[in-house]
């Protein structure tokens, strides 16, 4: 018995989940975010070519098993190190996609470098399947269960691991598998010369200046390098991100976003905080002088703190801890602040703490390590000033970068919730960057008016103010009424600084304007409709994307509107290049592409090689493996996005998701041989009642899981790990079955329909990864997760009729 | 004998003449070439103007438009940009730097309304696109780059092309140019949390300052600045395109 099967596929199992997710981190910082989608794709993309590509070469390949596994092994080790070099040398820049369709063929040259590691993991594993077939279940178990493993130790180990070591890792886990087969009989060492030689200049000789990050010269990391005699002064890398402490003594860094033009001050000696590569936060230097701070008087943001004495505060985003040294600047009597991430906590309070003047040792602050809508929702207390942090840069801002990021900091239960936890009488503060015409800025009224409404406010106008400075904008949520008197201190503080105001109740026009003249005031009169009788005629009419963000719906960076892009891509020319927001261009074109090269790398090879359909197949067939490939990711692809709230990180949600959703169903596929033989015992079809159960465990979890969520937030992250599995685990396990049971019927009454089941599920995955997120900005989770529903009731339609 | 070496000679000599007109020929379309290419950029930048905070279009000035047709701005593009330097977008010049898209530089320099006597100063010298469409307009022209590479480059490039009016430095633009202030016209390229306190006290009154706002490849807006004959600032935000945000009005 071929032993060595078992431990090689999980290693490849694992080594190829935890690439995966370490290139999602890779590219995150690198390039931007959104590549995420490309790289679950691309994943899949390879397991789906690999399948036809064992198809194909079936004979040839069943007959060197040992040796094809073993070199492709081998294969992923190297393909995996060379893409990590190379991907990042390709000269994609995805600020100029609106300028340069070249950059479409770049980032189809990414994707095709990327595709390669994974073509070669896949085909491991389906040669395992195809020629070791007496132990399909088992091998099944040990390809998920490693994946599994390898999805929560990539993330372990990137706590404790750069990122690049953690690359030696995964390769040198595949150079082990690779050698494994030599260790069964017959026994063959032909490739051990080779893999000794692989691991050894994996190991040793690998420069690991190849393997440093080649970040995107835009970043604003990049950017700040170039200045002269600016250095890191550390580097710190976590799953959480990559954070760059960078120190510009020549040159200072004088960030003071929404600075009056009419101030006396200026910034003090600042060090600049990056987190991967990007969203500049600053750590401030403090010795005790107030007078050096005299800047933090003259921002729009300090405004809340004119309405306030000595308030209670709480910031979210604590970052370089700036916007806690602003609150004691402004008298608050007590700051707790809020940051996701330990080790920018540490920075601030503990490496830099002579810096900082031990900041977080003042008696007055208290800092703590959570996600900030967990720690929201579960703290008793009230504050009088809940101030949301400027942390993404403007540069990122205004190019529609983090398009599609989910944020869960500005949707209406965010709000909601924020708004509870205030004082009669308190303020919530968000501070945004202008642009014109105005997006974030309105959608944020939208988003807010919504909040106040849903809380029971009959008149959420009378709550509301807002200025500007000629780049940020601040807005004040009042937790009451705002009066006339504190509409003159707005007033006041606005105007001896020169910003002007956007709105405040019952604000005349004439005071719209009078500063930082624009030509329109887009913010006053979007403002005040939004606020007035009808807001959804509003915003069906303006031509960006501002209806209300919501957990199910967390896109508030995504402004694009397909009516409009015509419009806007004709005046790029004439300086209007900033109004498109590329961030959704390149996940259509990641779908486009997707859909291409699936069409290509799976679906044409198997119809060169096998042009006829196999009798007894049936397009109905074909039909359910497709309709089965696009379900089950959007299950998937939509639990992910519903769990980050939960798990507080993206990552981190991929993660248990994909590992839950990976060993569960992997357990439902090995009990579906036992239910066919019961189905077929009762003449009942084995396929509706597992769909069944997938419907019903997902209705009720869109029902429960809000429910559950906001309940245990507050819960340590290990147990909510352990609660999600648990959550994942009837799903997963019922959405394991269709796949197999299809694929024993196709193998009883059409085998050489097999490939075709394989390749048609594989394509379907592909563009599903993609097209699930496009639907997901456009309706919702919640819409994704109905409409896989529907598609698996089709998919157990299409399976009956055939019977 | 001679004869027969006197024909070769000749016979060379024709070769080399024949060889040092084609050479001169091609020289000469290639100059063409690009004098063709930068007039059709004139004059799609020429049908875009429009008037910066009106609705009625208007020309840019026409000493603007003159300048952007004299400067050879495949000049100021690395090598492998040459071929779409008159394209009207902005274009990557390495050190994460950009050169503004064209019609970008005819609106701010149109918004800076030099004159013919005026000094400008300009932060972030970038490639010195910018800095040579001022050197056609204005009496003295002073940059500042940051980027140490970037700088030596533009310097080298802006004295062999005899812009001889420009003046560049590397340094940190924040507190300007003391020593050649006060200013008619001050133009910042390069990204700012804020504007430079010292650069609006160098600014002459009646002078006026224009910064774009945005990212590198997509400019947002653009912020205009002006000092009135007694001092007092008043700043204006300029869309860079015209564009209603509603539909149906209009």
């Amino acid at each position: 018995m071929q032993r060595w099967i078992f431990p090689a596929v999980l290693l490849i199992s694992a080594a190829a989940i935890g690439y995966e997710i370490l290139l999602m981190r890779v590219l995150s910082i690198v390039q931007w975010h959104h590549f995420a989608y490309m790289i679950i794709s691309l994943a899949l993309l390879g397991y789906g070519a690999s399948g036809t590509f064992i198809a194909l070469g079936r004979t040839a390949l069943a007959r060197h098993f040992q040796f094809a596994f073993s070199l492709s092994a081998l294969a992923f080790a190297v393909t995996m190190v060379a893409s990590f070099i190379l991907g990042q040398r390709v000269p994609f820049n995805a600020l100029e996609i609106v300028w340069n369709p070249r950059q479409f063929l770049h980032l189809a040259t990414i994707y095709l470098v990327f595709f390669a590691p994974f073509f070669f993991a896949a085909t491991c594993i389906g040669l395992a399947f195809t020629c070791a077939r007496s132990l399909i279940n088992r091998i099944y178990f040990f390809d998920l269960f490693g994946a599994g493993l390898g999805a929560l130790g990539v993330v372990l180990a990137l706590f404790h691991w750069s990122t690049q070591d953690a690359l030696r890792l995964l390769a040198g886990l595949a150079i082990v598998a690779s050698a494994l087969p030599a260790v069964a009989p017959p026994l063959r060492y032909r490739l051990l010369p080779l893999q000794a030689l692989c691991l050894a200049l994996l190991l040793l000789a690998l420069p690991q200046s190849w393997l440093e990050f080649r970040m995107s010269p835009y970043k604003g990391l990049s950017q700040a390098l170039e200045v002269v005699d600016t250095r890191v002064l550390g580097q710190y890398s976590s799953p959480l991100g990559l954070l760059t402490v960078v120190e510009s003594p020549t040159v200072p860094f004088r960030h003071a976003p929404g600075l009056s033009l009419s101030t006396r001050f200026e910034a003090p000696e600042q060090l600049a905080l990056f987190t991967d590569g990007d969203g500049l936060s600053t750590l401030t230097r403090f010795d005790g002088d107030d007078d050096a701070l005299g800047y933090m008087g003259d921002v729009t943001a300090a405004l809340p703190y004119r309405m306030l004495e000595q308030p209670h505060v709480l910031v979210l985003g604590a970052g370089g801890g700036t916007d806690v040294l602003f609150a004691l600047y402004h008298g608050a009597r007590r700051v707790d602040a809020v940051e996701l991430n330990p080790q920018a906590v540490k920075l601030v309070g503990d490496i830099f703490a002579d810096f900082t003047g031990h900041l977080y040792d003042d008696p007055r602050v208290a800092v703590h390590v959570a996600e900030a809508r967990g720690f929201v929702a579960r703290s008793d207390d009230r504050f009088d000033l809940i101030q949301v942090s400027l942390l993404d840069s403007f540069a990122a801002s205004g190019a529609g970068v983090q398009a599609l990021s989910e944020s869960y900091l500005y949707t209406v239960e965010a709000l909601q919730e924020y708004l509870q936890h205030l004082t009669p009488g308190g303020y919530l503060a968000i501070t945004r960057w202008i642009k014109l015409p105005p997006r974030d800025n309105l959608k944020l009224v939208a988003t807010l008016r919504e909040a106040l409404e849903r809380m029971g406010v009959t008149e959420p106008g009378k709550r509301l103010a807002i200025i500007r400075s000629w780049n940020t904008s601040t807005l004040l949520a009042k937790n009451g009424d705002i009066s006339p008197a504190e509409i003159e201190t707005i007033r006041d503080f606005a105007h001896s600084r020169s910003f002007d105001t956007a709105y405040y109740p019952s604000m005349p026009r004439s005071d719209a304007n009078r500063f930082n003249i624009l030509q329109e005031t887009y913010l006053y009169d979007g403002t005040l409709r939004l606020l007035g009788d009808d807001p959804e005629a509003f915003i069906d009419r303006y031509k960006f994307h501002i209806a209300p963000a919501t957990d199910d719906r967390p896109y508030f960076f995504h402004f694009f509107k397909w009516s409009a892009f015509q419009e806007m891509l004709a005046l790029r020319t004439q300086g209007g290049a900033g109004l498109i927001e590329w961030g959704y261009l390149i996940l259509t074109g990641t779908l486009v592409q997707a859909t291409v090269l699936g069409a290509v790398l799976i679906l044409l090879p198997l119809s060169v090689i096998q042009p006829r359909w196999p009798r007894g197949a049936g397009r109905r067939m074909g039909a359910y493996f497709f309709l089965l490939g696009l379900a089950f990711l959007f299950v998937e692809m939509a639990f992910i996005q519903k769990f980050i709230l939960f798990l507080s990180h993206p990552l981190y949600s991929i993660a248990v998701v994909l590992s839950g959703f990976l060993v569960f169903a992997g357990f439902g596929s090995a009990c579906s041989a036992r239910l066919v033989r019961r189905a077929d015992a009762l003449k009942r079809s084995p396929v509706m009642p597992v769909v069944i159960g997938i419907v019903a465990i997902a209705l009720v979890y869109l029902l429960l899981l809000p429910f559950l969520f906001a309940r245990f937030a507050g819960l340590d992250d290990p147990v909510k790990i352990g609660m999600s599995l648990v959550l994942i685990a009837p799903l997963a396990f019922f959405m394991g079955m269709p796949f197999p049971i299809g694929l024993a019927r196709v193998a009883s009454e059409a085998a050489g329909f097999i490939p075709w089941a394989w390749g048609i599920n594989g394509y379907a995955s592909v563009v599903s990864a993609s097209l699930a997120t496009l639907l997901a900005i456009e309706a919702g989770f919640t819409a994704v997760i109905v409409l896989a529903l529907l598609l698996y009731a089709a998919a157990a339609l299409c399976f009956d009729q055939r019977a | 004998m001679r004869l027969a070496r006197t024909i070769q000679r000749s016979k060379w000599a024709a070769v080399a003449a024949l060889l040092l007109a084609a050479a001169t020929a091609s020289t000469e379309q290639e100059v063409d070439e690009y004098a063709e290419a930068r007039s059709a950029m004139v004059a799609e930048i020429g049908r875009y103007a429009r008037s910066a905070g009106d609705t009625a279009e208007h020309a840019f000035d026409s000493r603007v438009m003159q300048a952007l047709a004299e400067v050879p701005r495949h000049e100021f593009v690395p090598d492998d940009q040459k071929r779409v330097a008159y394209e009207n977008r902005p274009l990557p010049i390495g050190h994460g730097q950009t050169i503004s898209q064209p019609y970008i530089v005819a609106l701010m320099t149109d918004l800076s309304e030099a004159e013919p006597d005026s000094t400008v100063l300009e932060i972030g010298t970038g490639s010195g696109y910018q800095a040579a469409i001022f050197s056609a307009l204005v009496e003295n022209v002073y940059s500042i780059e940051i980027v140490e590479p970037l700088a030596n480059d533009a310097k080298a490039r802006l004295e062999r092309l005899g812009f001889d009016n420009v003046t560049t430095r590397l340094g940190d633009g924040y507190d300007g140019w003391e020593e050649h202030a006060p200013f008619d016209a001050i133009v910042v390229t390069a990204a700012a949390s804020h504007v430079p306190p010292p650069l609006i006290a160098q600014l002459k009154p009646g002078g006026r300052m224009v910064i774009p706002v945005g990212g590198r490849f997509l400019t947002q807006q653009l912020l205009l600045i002006e000092k009135t004959a007694d001092d007092e600032i008043v700043t204006r935000q300029i869309a860079a395109v015209r564009f209603v945000p509603l539909t149906g009005e209009h």
